[in-house]
């Protein structure tokens, strides 16, 4: 089995599909000749030509509601919007045609796409390039939203999205791109939308999370004491989320500490905390706790360090609950 | 007659000094004197100056991505002379650092906002500039509105806008053209067209021949300039800005012009464009160009060329120092600038950040443990 990071993984997942699929079409600024910003569709346009590949004009708007049209002519277009920041002139487009359009036509037409989305923040990037803006496209009902943090993952969550007959935004986490690698199976599978993984079992407290701050936690967990056990939950989709995942994991631990670089208010957090107390409320131990961004615009990288939630601040919040 | 013409449209390009330094002397008259050429020709090379060195900056760890003005810098300089500091906006995109620096933006702002702190975008009071703008191709729309109040309220400032030729491709592109043309607003949109969006060429940008003939649909006086000519670029924004003062509207420049470095620090060319490409706009460097006019009239030499390089190496080290010397934001200043007053909740955040790095006090979630202190 091949060791990929999640560049790679994302890159080779995309190939083997549009071999088996020639529905298949890449559109989005930068993703031809140049492979992309971060170098996700390198090759692609060299091996399945420039119609597949397509080098579009300056315009997200422009990418997301084309796609939308591909998708109803009978394409599978996968559209890659360059940064999270700059969903918002297609923000229309998204939500209130490829969201809307089934329901509008009342099952007549569909948008299968999957909207590729370098996502997150910790690399130090300029303004509007390190946002995290899951929680606002799950508000919006009719789109599917998940967020890998490996590369097998990546692999398994694509293929499921490509493959959806939904509109999915398939969000990226630019920091774990190349700063983790694991063997990624050359076979073909799916990790369907909406189930969680469960990194590391245990009984004291759940810790959910996911995306780059997974690493975040596993960093935490490294530095809890050793009779501290610690049940850590990757979400992977955000939409819909794998409820009955942390329902049964704080249904056993009593505790739970939710963990994302998104602002705290109106974030997943909330949600999660929310159909916590709906449904273990009498198992609970303690409140949940949330670790987020704070309520304020992620600032430019000079302070970024502090606005993202740190293994220390991880830690804490684990302490917190399980002292209460 | 049954077919019959109903609008008739021609694109002009104008150059007045060439490649070689010749002028022409008929289109420059009124122009530029020789003592501006040489003002220009000194702001052109310490604004490459400073991308040099904000680009070794960038290589050893110093300052994050950063955006080479290098090769465009005429665009800048003779659209910043055209207009009139003080009473006149530029709403600049991020190739444009010159300028912003001859009406009055400190150096140094370029660099701390290119290092990670928005301290850097906090415009002194008395200029009218507005930050460099991240989302492309949305802030022509600012200029629009601007230029609309400006008439609204009878001032006699014009607002102009620069973008690129990628920007120009924006659903915000057609929104700004238009209001701009339909309220007939003193702005001037000044399009630098240096052939490349990234990695993505001029024409797939749009299937005309042009960008300047887009105006022509919004009813707007446009034409395309030489924009590694400073008397070009100065007479096509003076022009325009004497017609959007005189109540004659919106005007469009496109100013043909080329970027010789990377799309940023974090871009690499060589993987999209070719080297015999640049090196034939190397030959049309807006600096070269320049020097040798002066020589030509003989306002340069050597000497003078050694003088103003140890100038802009003294200056540009000068605003490193300052860039650099200046701390590191405390975190209040996450908090402090969303809203005229802090709401609640955010000073709550701020001000227990200051000592517990959740940004929340246990006691206030009830989730202290017994005995435990306040703060740790
Ligand atoms: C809305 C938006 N989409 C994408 C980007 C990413 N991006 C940054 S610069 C750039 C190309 C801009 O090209 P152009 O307008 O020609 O300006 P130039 O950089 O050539 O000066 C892109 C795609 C962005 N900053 N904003
Ligand atoms: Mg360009």
């Amino acid at each position: 089995m091949p060791e990929l990071n999640l560049v790679q993984a994302i890159n080779t997942t995309l190939a083997q599909e549009m071999e088996r699929d020639e529905r298949l079409v890449l559109l989005g600024e930068d993703v031809g000749a140049n492979g992309g910003v971060f170098r996700v569709t390198e090759g692609l346009q060299a091996r399945f030509g420039a119609e597949r590949v397509v080098d579009s004009p300056l315009d997200e708007s422009g990418i997301m509601g084309a796609a939308i049209g591909l998708a109803m002519g009978g394409m599978r277009p996968i559209p890659e919007i360059q940064f999270e920041g700059f969903l918002g002139p297609a923000y229309d487009q998204l939500v209130n045609h490829a969201g809307r359009m089934r329901n509008r036509t009342r099952g007549a037409i569909a948008v299968p796409m999957t909207v590729r989305v370098p996502w997150g923040g910790g690399i130090h990037a300029p303004e509007l390039h390190s946002d995290s803006p899951e929680a606002i496209y799950t508000h919006h009902p009719g789109i599917k939203v998940v967020v890998p943090s490996t590369p097998r993952d990546a692999k398994g969550l694509l293929l499921a999205a490509i493959r959806d007959p939904d509109p999915v935004v398939f969000f990226e986490p630019k920091r774990v791109y190349r700063s983790y690698k694991e063997e990624v199976p050359e076979e073909d599978y799916t990790i369907p939308i909406g189930q969680a993984k469960m990194v590391s079992e245990g009984t004291d407290v759940s810790l959910i999370t996911w995306g780059s701050m997974v690493f975040e936690c596993l960093a935490a967990l490294d530095n809890l004491p050793e009779d501290v056990s610690v049940e850590l939950i990757d979400l992977r989709s955000i939409n819909p989320f794998d409820r009955d995942a942390v329902i049964q994991s704080v249904q056993k631990t009593g505790r739970c500490v939710v963990v994302h670089e998104a602002a705290k208010t109106a974030g997943m957090g909330a949600e999660i905390a929310t159909v916590i107390q709906e449904e273990a409320f009498l198992h609970l131990q303690a409140p949940v706790q949330r670790v987020t961004g704070f309520d304020t615009i992620m600032p430019y990288y000079k302070l970024e360090n502090e606005y993202l939630p740190s293994a220390k601040r991880i830690q804490e919040a684990v302490e917190q609950v399980l002292a209460y | 007659m049954p077919i019959r013409t109903v609008y008739k449209a021609q694109i002009d390009h104008m150059q007045i000094l060439d490649e070689d330094g010749k002028l022409d002397e008929k289109l420059a008259k009124n122009t530029l004197t020789d003592e501006q050429v040489v003002h220009l020709y000194e702001q052109m090379t310490i604004c490459r100056t400073l991308d040099e060195v904000a680009f070794k900056l960038q290589r050893s760890g110093r300052m994050g991505t950063y955006p080479q003005n290098k090769g465009q810098e005429a665009n800048a300089v003779g659209a910043a002379i055209a207009l009139e500091k003080g009473t006149d906006w530029l709403v600049p995109c991020y190739r444009e650092n010159a300028a912003l620096f001859m009406h009055g933006l400190p150096m140094h702002y370029i660099l701390l906002h290119w290092m990670g702190d928005e301290r850097g975008n906090q415009i002194p009071d008395g200029l009218k500039i507005t930050p460099l703008s991240i989302p492309i191709g949305t802030h022509m729309l600012h200029a629009v509105g601007i230029a609309w109040a400006m008439k609204l309220r009878k001032e006699r400032g014009v607002a102009c806008t620069f973008f690129g030729d990628g920007a120009t491709s924006e659903g915000d592109f057609h929104g700004a053209m238009n209001f701009a043309g339909t309220q007939q607003v003193p702005c001037i949109f000044y399009c630098q067209n240096n052939q490349w969006a990234i990695s993505v060429p001029r024409e797939i940008q749009t299937a005309g021949e042009t960008i300047a003939q887009k105006a022509l649909g919004y009813g707007m006086p446009t034409m395309q300039v030489d924009g590694n000519d400073i008397f070009a670029v100065y007479k096509a924004t003076k022009d325009a800005a004497d017609r959007a003062r005189a109540g004659g509207g919106p005007s469009f420049i496109e100013a043909i012009t080329y970027r010789l470095g990377d799309h940023t620090t974090a871009d690499d060319a060589k993987r999209y464009r070719s080297a015999e490409e640049v090196d034939s706009w190397k030959l049309k460097d807006p600096l070269i160009r320049t020097r040798k006019y002066l020589e030509r009239k003989d306002q340069w030499s050597d000497k003078k060329q050694s003088e103003l390089d140890e100038r802009a190496k003294k200056i540009t080290a000068e605003v490193v120092k300052t860039a650099e010397g200046i701390e590191k934001p405390h975190t209040d200043d996450m908090f402090n600038h969303l809203f005229s007053e802090i709401p609640a909740e955010l000073r709550r955040q701020r001000d227990t950040l200051r000592t517990h790095s959740l940004g929340q006090e246990p006691g206030q979630v009830g989730l202290r443990a017994p005995g435990q202190a306040e703060h740790v």
